[in-house]
């Protein structure tokens, strides 16, 4: 007989007691991890000076997050990579030649306004990115919309060399997004705006590398394919059918329309964050679908030529809505949505 | 349903890791040593706990009852072991934790049977309500771990048609392996024991459900069954729980009914592979149900094994079998995902006791807020929202949870085990279960108060 050890001090806690192979910091690392390639495209495209956005961003990010769990009382937890996710994704919509203190003002208000205040990780009700982003268009318009012109004469944004159809050598980045409507100008190649040689921010030009991050994200489960499909087919679709107010020479060119602006970082990397979007699958759905249909319905109506970063806030505020009327199916049937709906 | 290669299947669940069976699934079964003392508690049932009948310094026959059924849903309770009622006392029952009136008993020199007991009956003499009765007298309770009555399930309730009867091998627990061993050793009184079951019920289609990682269990009873064409042995899709009965029912027969429904309401009766071994036991021995095959195993053991082992044997007698590692940590009844992690080894087996798993290692796990994943809706096995439960019980807001069906919940454990942010989920469902039980308990102890004083008042005037 084998001898029993005098004392043994033994964990009591609730089933179960082994736990599956997912936690936070695995899922956010393995998101910063799908969003390099788009970062290295805009560092190739755009100079070193992104390097130093993406940097303040996420420095800025890290150290709001520290201070806030500080002063709430709560242990800090800046390891698990969702503040870097968040400076991150900041960085990537902002213009490549933004002065160093709006990645601090953005990175500072993502964190400690719309994260924060709401509880933190889990709690917030919109992507702190985006929301920080609707803010800086408000608080600091000219850097982020339309003063780009001067940023390039300033000396940054060479790589992006373009011609016109007649063959002529042209600034290209001129304009916020290739969505601009500029006169003279008619409009992107395919090809260049897949990987990324177009006008735009930081980490959205490049739209293959955007996909294959957002591809390896679906393989490994943390985003579910409905969002990007909902999202792009849908913007795609109405792209196509839908009359525009304005004339351009893209209007009702689906594909320039996904390929452009920030859809593919969008609908791969914002639209897709699991805090604020919906918990079921068919709510992922409509949430997808309606990110479309709002980002094409900005664009073609509204005084912005981009919609993306709207069409995605105004889906993120109705996500307790969708989760309401999406509640998962009872076995057996029965009442499964609440407060006895059926 | 069909699931993945074309195996039977279910929506929803897990897949921990296969490997953890290994530990104990090639350890033949062996009988444990007498205990010295066993400890009978009278709550061993899902129901209503049974009476002690017996007193202390009675003697005492192996099988004989010393412990009556106080209801329809409750089991009589046999002496164990021949001996001497030492004391009848108090003792914390491994699972629910409440203090149990316990019989204790010291045993005596010979290990034989009550009068009356162990003898070959004619099954084919015996009538629907005869085995009924012997599988009540025996005190025969479903053994895969809830402990329900068999007797109870035996008996349809008029107007409820039973045409399936479903034979648990799922054996879905991960790290278990009493019920896949007793396939391989005990095949044929299994296969009795189902025959026996189906006379019972009058049903002529019986299943039998075995996870495809117990390939040779499926061609053992397969031949032991021997084209018997009533009888059909299906291969699970190996997934976590299998073996629950809603689950196991949608896999094999593509019927659903309700969480909080039983078996019946699908025409369906299961019965788990020990449980069947005892009615078999009973019905053509009149053997009462005083053993069973437990496996203790987990990394926290030297030698896992699977063994005959007594009701009520204290823990320390099994472990002292095995061996236990220095740096053994959790103590659990049952398997990992739905067992009862113990707070001391001086507990002892129960009827409802099919494991004892020992880890080494046990980790406790920082809970973090909700980040909506949606994993756990993907897992849940009965269409719940565990996400929104938790939310609702961690803040104590029961009417929001029971909103989101929280009676339905069955504790299986799988939200728990996906969740990323690492929510116990299950622990504060449980709480929150508990919490409004005693709310009610209250507002029913302050109705009858009332009452009371109204009747004095109206008595006084």
């Amino acid at each position: 007989m084998a001898e029993t050890p005098e004392r043994v001090e033994l964990i009591v806690s609730s089933s179960p007691h082994i736990r599956g192979p997912e936690n936070i910091p695995k899922v956010m690392w393995t998101v910063v991890a799908a969003l390099v390639p788009a970062g290295l495209m805009g560092v190739y495209f755009f100079g070193y000076y992104v390097l130093e956005v993406i940097f303040l961003c996420v420095a800025t990010a890290v150290a709001a997050e520290a201070a806030c769990q500080k002063l709430r009382g709560r242990s800090v937890t800046v390891n698990d990579g969702s503040a870097v996710i968040t400076g991150i994704l900041l960085a990537y919509v902002l213009p490549p030649s933004v002065p160093w203190y709006i990645p601090v003002v953005g990175a500072a208000f993502a964190i400690a306004i719309v994260k924060h205040t709401f509880g933190g990780l889990g709690n917030n009700i919109w992507n702190p990115a985006l929301a920080a982003r609707a803010f800086l268009q408000i608080a600091y318009p000219a850097p982020i919309n339309s003063d780009w012109r001067s940023l390039h004469e300033a000396g940054f944004l060479q790589s992006i060399t373009l011609t016109d159809d007649k063959g002529q050598l042209v600034h290209a980045v001129t304009r916020a997004t290739p969505l601009f409507k500029e006169a003279g100008w008619e409009k992107y190649d395919y090809m260049s705006m897949l990987i990324g040689n177009v006008p735009g921010c930081i980490g959205e030009t490049s739209a293959i590398a955007l996909i294959l991050g957002g591809l390896y994200l679906i393989y490994r489960g943390y985003v579910d394919w409905r969002v990007p499909v909902g999202f792009i087919g849908t913007a795609f679709i109405l792209a196509q059918v839908l009359p525009p107010r304005i004339e351009t020479p893209w209007a009702n060119d689906p594909f320039y329309h996904v390929l452009a602006g920030g859809l593919m970082l969008g609908a791969f990397f914002m639209a897709t964050d699991m805090v604020t979007s919906p918990l079921t699958k068919k709510g992922l759905a409509i949430f997808g679908i309606g990110c479309g249909l709002l980002t094409v319905l900005i664009r073609f109506y509204a005084a912005y030529p981009e919609g993306v970063c709207y069409s995605i806030l105004i889906m993120n505020t109705a996500t307790p809505l969708i989760d309401r009327y999406t509640q998962p199916k009872l076995l057996g049937g029965g009442k499964t949505a609440p407060g006895g709906k059926g | 349903m069909a699931g993945f290669g074309g195996l039977k299947s279910f929506r929803g669940g897990v897949h921990p890791s296969d490997d953890w069976k290994s530990l104990a699934k090639d350890k033949a079964i062996t009988s444990a040593p007498l205990p010295e003392t066993v400890y009978v508690l009278t709550a061993q049932n899902i129901g209503a706990p049974s009476k002690p009948i017996v007193a202390k310094g009675d003697k005492v026959k192996k099988g004989q009852k010393i412990a009556e059924a106080t209801g329809f849903i409750s089991a009589h309770v046999h002496a164990p072991v021949s001996g001497e009622v030492k004391e009848i006392t108090f003792r914390p029952h491994p699972v629910t934790g409440a203090s149990t009136p316990t019989i204790v008993i010291q045993r005596g020199d010979d290990d034989d049977w009550a009068p009356g007991l162990n003898k070959e009956t004619d099954i084919n003499a015996l009538s629907q309500e005869d085995i009924r009765n012997l599988i009540k007298e025996a005190g025969i309770v479903g053994l895969g771990g809830a402990a329900f009555p068999s007797h109870v399930k035996l008996s349809p309730p008029p107007g409820k048609t039973v045409d399936t009867v479903i034979l648990n091998g799922a054996e879905c627990e991960p790290y278990l392996t009493c019920d896949y061993r007793q396939m391989l050793e005990r095949t044929g009184e299994i296969v009795e024991g189902l025959r026996i079951i189906m006379k019972c019920l009058g049903v002529s289609i019986a299943y039998v459900g075995i996870e495809a990682n117990k390939a040779d269990a499926y061609d053992k009873i397969k031949s032991a069954a021997g084209g018997d064409p009533s009888i059909k042995i299906v291969l699970l899709e190996v997934k976590y729980p299998q073996g629950a009965e809603h689950q196991l029912i949608k896999a094999i027969t593509g019927r659903e009914f309700k969480p909080t429904q039983l078996p019946l309401e699908a025409g369906c009766v299961v019965h788990n592979i020990s449980t069947t071994y005892a009615i078999y036991e009973a019905v053509k021995w009149k053997r009462p149900l005083i053993e069973r095959v437990v496996t203790v195993t987990g990394d926290g053991v030297e030698n896992p094994g699977n063994f005959v082992t007594r009701v009520g044997t204290p823990i320390e007698n099994l472990l002292s079998l095995t061996g236990i590692k220095k740096d053994a940590n959790k103590l659990i009844f049952g398997g990992p995902m739905m067992g009862i992690a113990q707070s001391a080894m001086g507990g002892n087996t129960v009827k409802g006791t099919g494991g004892i798993l020992v880890m080494r290692g046990a980790e406790t796990w920082e809970s973090h807020a909700c980040i909506r994943c949606g994993k756990c809706i993907e897992a849940c096995p009965y269409g719940l929202n565990p996400s929104y439960l938790s939310i609702f019980c961690e803040a104590e807001n029961f009417q929001g949870a029971m909103e989101y069906n929280l009676m339905e919940c069955k504790e299986c454990g799988c939200c728990t085990y996906v969740c990323t942010s690492r929510r116990p989920i299950v622990h504060l469902i449980k709480m929150a279960k508990y919490d409004l039980g005693r709310q009610k308990a209250r507002a029913q102890a302050k109705q009858k108060a009332e009452e009371a004083k109204k009747e004095v008042a109206t008595a006084s005037k």
